[in-house]
């Protein structure tokens, strides 16, 4: 597409809260060097469930492999916020997990729907994203972060 | 589509400038396009639209350059979709922001969104497919004083649509972690604390030929957060002094409101995943508006969230979803998630999710007070008492479950009950009282092909009667998808509105750009994010969407 300015983008800061309802500044988001996937869902979003899913099951031997680290950043408001952490624990999802309730974050990073993935570098360059999610997906994904982690 | 180009053209030329002029810093941001033909179709009710095709577009870009950022959001609408507010007219840059941050400060001038709390004092956001946006114009400061104390202070008037209501709103709110402030005295195993209030006021010209009204309106709200172990309760109390207005028939009574949620989440030790959510509402005479005179969704200064579930599949989501009644409600939810462990009985080789959600919303009891024509209280309420009209109720379970590598699915039933005269404002329509079934079955034929299809089934004998739908989906990850819907009338009373919506739906995605081609007939109902909805009215025609962030 026409736009290739993105250059040297790192994470955006925007203050999002912990599941134990702590402040975050989101430009603090680091892996010692290693890559971060920064995925935006929401309770209520089926194919972003589905794509968290679908990692969870195969995280592990990512991690092992490229030492990555995934941040979900939930959208969701006062409405669901609630039901992040019995969603993410009941499903045990292995993720780091913050709530974004009025969506500074996601509009920070223009993100336009969710589910929306970036790919942020060791030195917190956002390399890579995707909007969407299809069956399948998480394989282009790994694909993007085996080739940043070497 | 001429429009879309040269929207999206601009949106570029404009980047590559600033791009230029600022090399230290980075330009990235976003694109969004929506265009729609409009073909008369009488029978589903669907409207021609005099310009043949209308068109909604927007384009944020936002600089940044170490703590300083900021950014414009250019939007059009030539002319507005139908069933936006028609209110969006034309085209401009009605976001615009500077914002400087370093250390303990950030302070921010133009335009920006908000939340104090859980919102039901004061949120200002934006939903962009609802046509919802309430941003705030003028100036904002947060602080950080002192560790685990944050301060932030706001003061301007709201967007309406290209311009601004009448009202000017002042608003504080402060939030205490009392673990992070008594670090040095509290035990890594003490209870998470967060203690948080707020105060907000509105001034809006008293001038007014029937009532002497307030010229500032005061609301003040205290809330608490406490993490323990598995364990969350939040709880947060409002009240706003008297706000006559055109949502309260302009009473001289005061409002109130609260909203508590309860939730335990914990792997048992056998390896299983438990989720309990409660939560619990009661809203008196809360809606908040920076001109009293306006009404619908526009100037709202605070957000009073639905403790319903949203529902993704479409019958559910769209013919009878509900929305928060500002004016009073009652109202509890309660959820269970229990996933069964892998290579368990009930989990199988993969796994088995299932989730068990209730909810519920009646009006609050109300003791008339016969005073319109003196004291103007209109009615007393006492906090916590319910009466005995149900708007809503929802119970419904939902099971996911992956069979093999190739197939999953995911199983769902609900039972709705509907008072379509309060939640549409619909006078003497009846309680709706449906079923609803849902499967949702996957097969993933390989790696990057995959099928999916939806059957649903809404059994009702109010209203339109009985719904069916079905939908094909076929993805070829990660560029490519196609669907073919179809909404089918079957159990209408009349025998010529038992119709079929054939939608088709072609689209590419390359990274974080998408395009999406849609043909063919569209339902009248109701579109809802987060819990405010947007009725959308029968169409037909050919719609266009791109979507891109860069």
């Amino acid at each position: 597409m026409a736009f290739t300015l993105r250059g040297d983008y790192k994470i955006p800061s925007a203050i999002v809260k912990t599941l134990d309802g702590k402040q975050f500044n989101t430009a603090e988001l680091s892996n010692d060097g290693k890559p971060i996937v920064i995925s935006f869902w929401a309770t209520w979003c089926a194919p972003c469930k589905k794509e968290l899913d679908n990692i969870s099951e195969v995280y592990e031997e990512w991690q092992k492999e490229t030492g990555v680290k995934l941040v979900a950043i939930s959208i969701d408001d006062t409405r669901n916020a609630a039901k992040v952490a019995p969603t993410v624990k009941a499903k045990g999802w292995p993720f780091e997990i913050y709530i974004d309730a009025n969506q500074d974050f996601k509009r920070a990073m223009n993100v336009n729907n969710v589910p929306h993935t970036f790919l942020v570098d060791g030195k917190g360059h956002i390399v890579w994203d995707h909007n969407n999610y299809s069956e399948g997906d998480e394989n282009e994904l790994f694909e993007k972060i085996k080739s940043i982690a070497k | 589509m001429n429009q879309t180009l040269k929207l999206y053209l601009s949106c570029s030329l404009f980047t590559l400038f600033l791009t230029n002029i600022y090399s230290q810093g980075q330009i990235h941001g976003n694109f969004q396009v929506i265009a729609q033909t409009y073909d008369k179709d009488s029978l589903i009710g669907a409207n021609a639209a005099q310009e043949k095709m209308l068109m909604n577009g927007f384009c944020n870009l936002i600089y940044t350059n170490k703590d300083f950022t900021a950014g414009i959001r250019y939007e059009t609408y030539l002319n507005v979709l139908q069933g936006f507010p028609n209110g969006y007219k034309g085209t401009g840059i009605p976001y615009r922001f500077a914002q400087y941050r370093k250390e303990q400060f950030d302070i921010t001038v133009g335009s920006f969104y908000e939340q104090f709390g859980s919102g039901m004092i004061l949120r200002a956001y934006e939903e962009r497919m609802l046509g919802y946006d309430n941003a705030f114009e003028g100036l904002r400061v947060k602080i950080n004083p002192y560790k685990g104390i944050y301060l932030k202070s706001l003061y301007g008037k709201q967007r309406l649509f290209m311009g601004y209501g009448p009202g000017i709103v002042r608003g504080i709110d402060g939030e205490i972690s009392v673990n992070e402030l008594l670090d040095t005295l509290l035990s890594a195993n003490f209870p998470q604390i967060t203690l948080g209030g707020s105060f907000v006021s509105r001034y809006q010209d008293p001038t007014d030929l029937t009532y002497i009204l307030p010229a500032n309106v005061g609301s003040w709200a205290y809330r608490v957060n406490i993490a323990y172990k598995d364990f969350n309760l939040f709880t947060e109390y409002v009240y706003k002094i008297n706000d006559p207005s055109a949502d309260n028939n302009f009473i001289y009574k005061p409002g109130q409101g609260f909203l508590t949620t309860l939730s335990y989440a914990t792997n048992i030790k056998n390896g299983d995943g438990l989720g309990i959510l409660a939560g619990y509402k009661y809203v008196d005479n809360l809606s908040f508006r920076s001109d009293i005179r306006e009404g619908l969704q526009n100037l709202f200064i605070n957000y009073m969230p639905a403790l319903t579930k949203p529902h993704t599949y479409n019958l559910a989501a769209t013919l009878y979803p509900y929305a928060t009644q500002p004016l009073g409600e009652w109202a509890l939810q309660g959820e269970l998630f229990y996933k069964f462990k892998k290579g368990s009985a009930l989990g199988g080789k993969y796994g088995t999710q299932i989730t068990i959600n209730a909810s519920t919303a009646y009006g609050i009891h109300k003791e008339p007070l016969n005073d319109l024509s003196t004291t103007r209280q209109g009615y007393k309420a006492r906090i916590f008492k319910k009466d005995s009209t149900l708007y809503f109720s929802d119970i419904n379970v939902e099971i996911r479950k992956k069979i093999s590598e190739k197939f999953k699915f995911v199983l769902m039933y609900l039972n709705i009950a509907y008072n379509m005269e309060v939640v549409q404002g619909l006078g003497g329509k009846p309680m709706v009282f449906a079923d609803i079934y849902i499967a949702d079955l996957n097969y993933k034929i390989n790696k990057k092909h995959n099928l999916r299809l939806e059957l649903q089934a809404l059994q009702t004998k109010q209203d339109q009667g009985d719904w069916a739908t079905v939908l094909l989906e076929y993805t070829v990850s990660p560029h490519w998808f196609v669907a073919v819907l179809d909404q089918y009338n079957y159990g209408n009373k009349l025998d010529y509105k038992r119709l079929h919506y054939p939608y088709y739906t072609f689209g590419y995605i390359n990274g974080s750009n998408r395009i999406s081609i849609g043909y063919g007939k569209q339902r009248a109902g109701l579109f809802c994010v987060g819990g405010v909805c947007r009725p959308v009215p029968a169409s037909n025609g050919l719609t266009v969407t791109i979507t891109s962030s860069f």
